[in-house]
């Protein structure tokens, strides 16, 4: 008799234990990403509608006590407005897209063939291929984009080369325009290309492709009935991988870009910590993340980027 | 001919990979301060570096922000791992999913600056934390490396082989003895590259620590950075070296020790 209530109460404890176990388990990851994360973005949201004020904090509040039994909440919509009429904040948009896509595309063009080599190559030598491919993105992305000032500039080694073997006069303006940012960007996220689209060919059965050059196909219609569809998920993982992370860079553009490569990253960060308008700044960043989220979300309709995983 | 063709794509691959990056190396050992003549070979800018105190002591916050921010990414991540894979479905668990590796696609300057008004914010009202420093950057990249190290924890823990943990369970052992005896060594691969992701991300961030960093932190990117601003400086050529070889080193090592690890347990 002792002995079942023994177990009864000691399997409760058990059951206690676990459900406050999991509660626990719970709420030390989303307590965190709720107070780091989520409020932040609230409170940007909050501050995007509100006036700049030359004071500490430099922004008014948008909620008053106006008298004893009234709240005024204040929205001042100014700062999107202006966004949308003012031409630098929508030349930055133009910028920051036209830059992003130009990336994206050339990493494609040039992870493709580099992920299909990889993947045809023999077996031993592949994971060495692979990790020589990530080792220049764990070196640090400073000293990446350094290494483009360092080749680019007027004073650097291809304009020193070049003049070395009397083939310019003068150093040509290699650096400081929009080519030079999207170079930087495609040297600094072509590993995020290769390796979804190494991911989706790898899995590729190559007999398909003999069958198909039986079958009396000529390489381009190999290519495009085969192998472009199967790899397509991982071009488009890729694509995502490449894009998000270029649309709101800040470095490459402000390092490579000069002056008037003026993207959105650098138009928050010249906000913030030239004009000090927190407001303006504010509002910029929701407009560029109802951005993000926008494209996320037709991606995401489209494919199912479950190589983000992988990673 | 085909072989020749791919062989000759990875060769321009690489080249473009690691060309740039080769050139910051032999630039460094350059006893002249232009990049345009060649005086000498010199260790010069590697003495000048180490003499440089406010560079060495940029190192030294970087590598604490790094190491701190990196562990207890590391214990909420691989918490946040467990939960998204093992716990049964609860209400909101898309939305903790999401949470979690939102960070991910957020563009650095926004969370700079939404970190940065979290914390003027709490400031103002609670007092803390009483001013910018190492502290509000080590927070700022715990949220950066996150969803990195959840990712990883998660693809570890998806395809790990569950009948060894429910044998221990079936055996008698707590849930949190068969999680620290069977289920963290079996994970603690993904854990160490984790660690490593984290680590290396934090080392690497200027955006965000510009904005959450107080007068007293100032990283070693961040003054990288305004000195990049500059354009060429042999001293970055010598640091960018040291920086290159020891990531590098580390990379290799970690990654061989990895698959030194995965060979014993398939041979096994």
């Amino acid at each position: 008799m002792y002995r079942i209530e023994e177990l009864i109460i000691s399997r409760i404890r058990d059951l206690v234990m676990k459900i406050t176990g999991r509660r626990l388990l719970i709420s030390v990851p989303s307590l965190w990403t709720m107070i780091f994360f989520l409020c932040p973005c609230l409170i940007l949201l909050k501050i995007s509608f509100s006036d700049g004020l030359i004071a500490s904090p430099p922004y008014t509040s948008i909620v008053d006590m106006v008298s004893e039994y009234t709240l005024q909440v204040r929205l001042n919509l100014g700062n999107y407005v202006r966004l949308f009429t003012d031409e630098m904040y929508i030349r930055g948009f133009m910028t920051s897209f036209a830059i992003a896509t130009t990336s994206t595309a050339c990493c494609l063009i040039i992870g493709f063939p580099m992920a299909y080599a990889i993947a045809r190559s023999a077996e031993k030598i592949r994971n060495i291929l692979l990790m020589l491919v990530l080792l220049p993105f764990w070196t640090s992305f400073l000293i990446r984009v350094y290494a483009w000032i360092m080749l680019l500039s007027p004073s650097g080694l291809i304009n020193t080369w070049l003049m070395n073997w009397h083939l310019i006069d003068s150093p040509l303006q290699l650096m400081n325009n929009s080519y030079a940012a999207c170079l930087g960007m495609i040297y600094a996220y072509l590993p995020f290309m290769i390796f979804p689209l190494y991911g989706a060919i790898e899995k590729i059965d190559y007999s398909l492709i003999e069958a198909a050059y039986d079958l009396g196909s000529t390489p381009l219609t190999a290519f495009f009935s085969i192998v472009a569809p199967l790899a397509s998920p991982g071009a488009y993982a890729g694509s995502v991988l490449v894009f998000m992370p270029a649309i709101g860079e800040f470095v490459i553009p402000e390092l490579l870009g000069g002056a008037q490569t003026l993207t959105v990253g650098r138009l928050v960060w010249n906000e913030f910590f030239v004009n000090m308008s927190w407001p303006t700044a504010a509002a910029l960043s929701m407009v560029l993340l109802a951005f993000v989220m926008i494209v996320l979300a037709l991606v995401q309709k489209h494919k199912e980027i479950s190589l983000l995983a992988q990673e | 001919m085909r072989i020749k063709l791919s062989n000759f794509i990875l060769f321009l691959g690489y080249l473009f990979l690691y060309a740039p990056l080769l050139c910051i190396v032999v630039c460094s050992f350059n006893e002249s301060m232009f990049v345009s003549v060649w005086s000498g070979f010199s260790l010069k800018w590697y003495r000048a570096l180490m003499s440089d105190q406010i560079m060495l002591r940029a190192t030294w916050t970087s590598l604490k922000i790094a190491s701190l921010s990196a562990s207890v990414s590391v214990v909420i991540g691989v918490i946040a791992a467990i939960v998204i894979v093992r716990l049964r479905k609860f209400r909101g668990k898309s939305f903790f999913m999401g949470a979690i590796t939102a960070p991910l696609v957020m563009p650095e300057v926004i969370m700079g600056l939404a970190l940065l008004m979290l914390f003027v914010g709490s400031e103002e009202y609670f007092g803390w934390p009483d001013g910018r420093g190492t502290l509000t950057v080590v927070v700022a990249h715990i949220t950066l490396t996150l969803s990195y190290v959840t990712m990883v924890v998660m693809a570890r823990l998806q395809d790990l082989d569950r009948s060894i943990e429910e044998a221990a369970l079936d055996l008698g052992a707590s849930p949190i003895k068969a999680f620290f005896v069977i289920t963290l060594p079996m994970i603690s691969p993904s854990i160490m590259v984790g660690w490593l992701l984290a680590f290396a991300l934090s080392l690497d961030d200027v955006v965000i620590a510009s904005f959450v960093a107080g007068p007293g932190a100032t990283t070693l990117p961040m003054i990288v950075f305004s000195s990049l601003r500059f354009g060429i400086s042999p001293e970055i050529n010598a640091l960018a070296t040291i920086l290159i070889t020891v990531l590098s080193i580390g990379v290799i090592i970690s990654a061989m020790w990895i698959y030194r690890k995965k060979d014993a347990k398939d041979t096994a």
